[in-house]
């Protein structure tokens, strides 16, 4: 293919160009040419294509994600919104933590191991943009049956690469999620969260402000891997039929990650760079025009200059490559040999590719000649919008109206097999042969790792502080009803704090939906933002930023609807945390909250395969007292254990509980098999020394929580009214699941 | 005492490394692996982590950095020197130590906390500890089976140099559940498990492994080795 230049583009203005093969629909390409007053070059077509797919501008859902900033709480925590590349929040003593998720689902149902590896390199260098260390990772998963024979292909090649590059990162995995169900076959969600702590000063942006300021380009050579993994990839349903995509799939290297962050970090330290930019998704394209928009618009880049690692790459492709590892910053030419240095000692490629100007346009030229001319902004922001229409799916009036036929265990022998076969599930059996795959413990900081309710890490050794994290999303629920659905996932996050004692501080989340052409999807998606947004305003949270990941279907089936929200949370000193389980015979157990008759999207009930039903709603006044409640019981130290209740109710609650220390419990119940089965939102259980339980009826009357005494702790069973499973009977069922699974 | 803690590119646990030498008395000197000055330690660490991203094999190219040469003389000469999981795998690409460590026997990462008989108290990294004392530590590495031909294995055995076993089930089919040795002489050992994550029961499993870094600093005090 001969260079296609400005002058070109100008001299033969009606030439066929393929910018469907591109992803861009003809008012796209059309809209584009307006823009430029002529056709784009080739180059210029690319950079267009790329980050006007769905994955770089969220051209479905701007008009339902502004709400985030419409319904925003004035929050003085917040230092950086939405809009950068990830956060960034005010956890105090001067300290400031950024978090983002990201989804990297597509990737890694073609590729699970490179997929599920990139996916948290690239987190990773979001964080490490703002100026943060990164300090930990966490891994929202979901796959389809466990015993599905693609599953067996999908999940130990995801859970290796998520492990093989965030150990070689030296980055403690602290938690996650492992769900299974049907919609995710051939739709895997591969989630990935990274928090960084800084200092507020060492907050960095992506802009390219003052003119004659260089564009510097470190870290990997730039290679064919990824070109149009965006448009391609991220914006197109799989069919069963069509070329093999693998190419498109980027191919990462932990090691190289490694080197960078700390180069980076030395970087940032001595105050080297003016912006900062990863590259990622759209690669130099987005980086380039994202940078360029941050400051006055003008840059000039000298393409040619890009150290490649295959020298056959046109121009065109070195625009769209997704190479990992690759960062861009704009340096002061009175720092630049400082900064030449620092990557020298680092052994990071390092190349001055162009500098900023005064003008308006990223000018970027091949070997003297131009070959794109544009308004950044055009590129990077002012991608096409759309308004998609939506509806309400015929199956949420359908599914309101089923009445669940369920088997609610009554006697002795009903109970003991109901705990058993629930501890067994594979949604709520033991994740060890998973999460044994990680790290959890370098760079000395972990406090709180699965299966613990939230991962929690000292920020500071000195004084203690600390950050918890946690996510969570209950598709069952959003399935039947999205708006309450949201809400629901936001308070067990922030609920998950708040068991160890610690704060709800900020949100950020990864709303993974089908498709956004289908009416029903938009619907259950703009049900969702509306459900997330007003959740937030209410319970007082910002939230920080996000990501969308639509077309997650095969075919005409979307996959359920799946916003994962994460909740930060802050704790003044690590040490006084209450744990999530007791070691001790003789503390008395109770459950904070009511029970109600809420099967419908519950475990039990799709253990029995029922999708129906009337979903519970959000009380988020009374979660924001629950909240309260259980930060006073960990301040006023009445807890000595504490553990939420979520898929699978009391009974998988409790089955954590005394498998966590071999520590059994007695629990007496009325009404016992809707008590074990239900999953009423809100819920705790508490274990108290018996001196506390006055201190802990005085709160929960102060928060109007109900409070009921289920037990005590001690044996070497658990015992629920005449049934009785003595720990060994237990932990083999619960931990027996993943081996024979995955092997 | 100042005890020197070297970074390679793709270390991972210096700062950890550092921060138990320092919680058990010491001073830790960052050192660089492209800076082959020892600036005057008293004892070295190679620490864990995936240095140079365990290209070739583990610990090949790391084995050949600038640090790592006054580092085998001195410790040739007797300076306690401690390699931990990676660091092990560099003492063994240096022949300091016989053998190799291979991929676990299940062929993934394993992460968990993990049961050590220590069996020789009398190096320079195991003399806090009591004879046949059990701790428990950090395992987590991808390829940590240690593997020697019979005849160095039953040198090993005869002349006590199994500095620590693990206890139950052989959790990456290591031989003789190895988990780490020493050399003739008891200044240079090599473990596979990490007592740099054991210092604190709040940020590890138990504070069992702080021993390793309060004997070398007796060891250092009392000047013998052995």
């Amino acid at each position: 293919m001969s260079l296609d230049t400005v002058s070109m583009a100008q001299i033969n203005p009606d030439m066929v160009q393929p910018f469907a093969e591109l992803g861009l629909k003809p008012d796209e390409y059309a809209r584009i040419k307006e823009i430029l007053g002529r056709r784009p070059t080739s180059s210029e077509l690319a950079m267009y294509s790329v980050m006007w797919s769905e994955h770089c501008s969220y051209k479905s859902s701007k008009v339902h994600l502004k709400q985030f900033g419409d319904k925003a709480v004035k929050s003085d925590a917040l230092l950086v919104g939405i809009g950068e590349n990830a956060g960034v929040v005010d956890v105090g003593q001067g300290y400031a933590v950024t978090f983002k998720i990201e989804s990297h689902n597509h990737p890694s149902f073609i590729e699970p191991y490179q997929g599920a590896a990139t996916g948290i390199g690239g987190i990773v260098r979001d964080i490490l943009t703002m100026g943060a260390r990164p300090i930990a990772v966490m891994d929202p998963l979901r796959f389809g049956p466990a015993d599905a024979p693609d599953t067996k292909r999908v999940l130990p090649g995801i859970v290796a690469g998520v492990g093989g590059y965030g150990n070689c990162l030296g980055l403690p995995n602290i938690g996650g999620e492992v769900v299974f169900d049907e919609s995710y076959l051939g739709n895997p969600l591969v989630n990935a969260l990274c928090i960084g702590v800084m200092k507020h000063s060492d907050i960095k942006l992506a802009k390219a402000a003052g003119a004659g300021n260089l564009v510097v380009l470190y870290g990997a050579k730039t290679g064919g891997d990824g070109i149009g993994g965006v448009s391609v990839l991220a914006s197109e349903t799989f069919e069963s039929k069509g070329p093999a995509k693998r190419p498109a799939v980027q191919v990462g290297d932990p090691f190289v990650e490694k080197v960078l962050i700390e180069c980076s970090l030395e970087i940032f330290a001595e105050d080297l760079v003016v912006g900062i930019q990863d590259l990622g998704g759209a690669g130099l394209s987005c980086a380039t025009s994202e940078l360029a928009s941050g400051g006055s618009g003008g840059m000039k880049v000298q393409l040619d200059k890009v150290p490649l690692r295959d020298p056959s790459l046109s121009p065109e492709e070195i625009l769209m490559s997704e190479s990992q590892e690759r960062m861009c910053a704009i340096v002061e030419p009175s720092k630049i040999a400082r900064f030449l240095e620092i990557c020298e000692k680092w052994d990071v490629t390092v190349t001055v590719i162009g500098e900023v100007t005064d003008g308006s346009h990223l000018e970027i030229t091949w070997n003297g000649q131009l070959i794109v001319d544009v308004p950044p902004r055009t590129v990077a922001h002012d991608g096409p919008v759309y308004t998609r229409p939506f509806a309400q799916p015929a199956y949420i009036e359908k599914a309101a109206q089923e009445i669940l036929s369920l088997p609610i265990p009554s006697t002795k022998d009903e109970i003991k097999a109901t705990v058993l076969q629930l501890a067994a599930a594979p949604n709520l059996a033991d994740k060890s042969w998973i999460t044994d795959q990680y790290d959890r413990y370098v760079q000395g900081n972990s406090i709180q790792t699965q299966p613990d309710d939230s991962g929690m890490v000292r920020i500071d050794e000195e004084t203690h502080l600390g950050v918890a994290v946690a996510t969570d999303a209950n598709a069952n629920w959003s399935y039947l009803n999205p708006y309450e659905g949201a809400k629901l996932a936001l308070a067990e996050a922030a609920r998950n704090i708040a068991t160890a004692g610690a704060k709800p501080l900020a949100v950020t989340n990864c709303l993974n939906f089908g498709s956004p052409e289908d009416p029903g999807v938009m619907w259950q998606f703009a049900e969702t933002v509306r459900g997330l947004a007003d959740g937030c305003l209410e319970m007082g949270l910002p939230v920080t930023g996000g990501n969308v990941s639509f077309y997650n279907q095969t075919g005409s089936v979307a996959i359920l609807p799946t916003p994962v929200i994460g909740v930060l949370g802050v704790i003044d000193d690590v040490r006084t945390r209450t744990p999530m389980s007791f070691d001790r015979a003789g503390l008395e157990l109770y459950l904070l909250g009511e029970t109600n008759d809420d099967l419908a999207g519950s475990e039990w009930a799709y253990m029995h395969n029922q999708r129906g039903g009337v979903a519970p709603l959000a009380d988020l006044q009374r979660e924001m007292r629950l909240i309260e409640l259980l930060v006073a019981g960990r301040t006023k130290k009445i807890f000595a254990a504490a553990h939420d209740l979520s898929q699978g109710g009391l009974s998988a609650t409790l089955t954590e509980m005394v498998l966590r220390h071999n520590t059994g419990a007695s629990i007496q119940l009325n009404n016992v098999g809707m008590t074990l089965l239900s999953e009423t939102p809100g819920r705790v259980v508490v274990a108290v020394e018996p001196d506390q339980v006055g201190a802990l009826t005085e709160e929960a009357q102060s928060q109007k929580i109900a409070l009921t005494k289920i037990g005590v702790t001690g044996g070497d069973a658990l015992v629920i009214n005449s049934a009785s499973i003595p720990l060994t009977e237990l932990r083999l069922a619960h931990t027996q699941t993943f081996p024979k699974l995955f092997g | 005492m100042k005890i020197g803690v070297v970074t390679f590119p793709g270390t991972l646990d210096d700062r950890d490394a550092a921060r138990a030498v320092r919680r058990a008395g010491g001073e830790a000197v960052a050192l660089w692996h492209n800076d082959a000055d020892l600036h005057a330690v008293d004892a070295v660490i190679l620490p864990g982590g995936f240095s140079y991203g365990d290209y070739l094999r583990c610990g090949a190219i790391s084995r050949f950095s600038p640090v790592m040469e006054p580092i085998i003389k001195a410790a040739q000469g007797g300076m306690p020197l401690l390699g931990i999981c990676n660091g092990f795998q560099v003492l063994a690409e240096a022949h300091l130590i016989p053998g190799a460590l291979t991929r676990n026997h299940e062929l993934h990462f394993l992460c968990k906390d993990q049961k050590l008989r220590i069996e020789n108290t009398d190096t320079a990294w195991t003399s806090s500890y009591s004879p046949g004392q059990e701790i428990v530590i950090p395992l987590k590495n991808g390829e940590g089976a240690y593997m020697c031909d019979d005849q160095t294995l039953a040198v090993l055995e005869g002349e006590g140099r199994i500095v620590a076993r693990y206890v139950g089930e052989n959790p990456n089919g290591s031989r003789n559940l190895i988990a780490g040795i020493t050399n003739e002489r008891g200044n240079i050992v090599g473990l596979m498990p990490h007592p740099e994550h054991a210092i604190d029961s709040l940020t590890g499993p138990s504070a069992d492994g702080l021993g390793f870094f309060t004997s070398v600093l007796k060891s250092l005090v009392t000047g013998s080795t052995k």
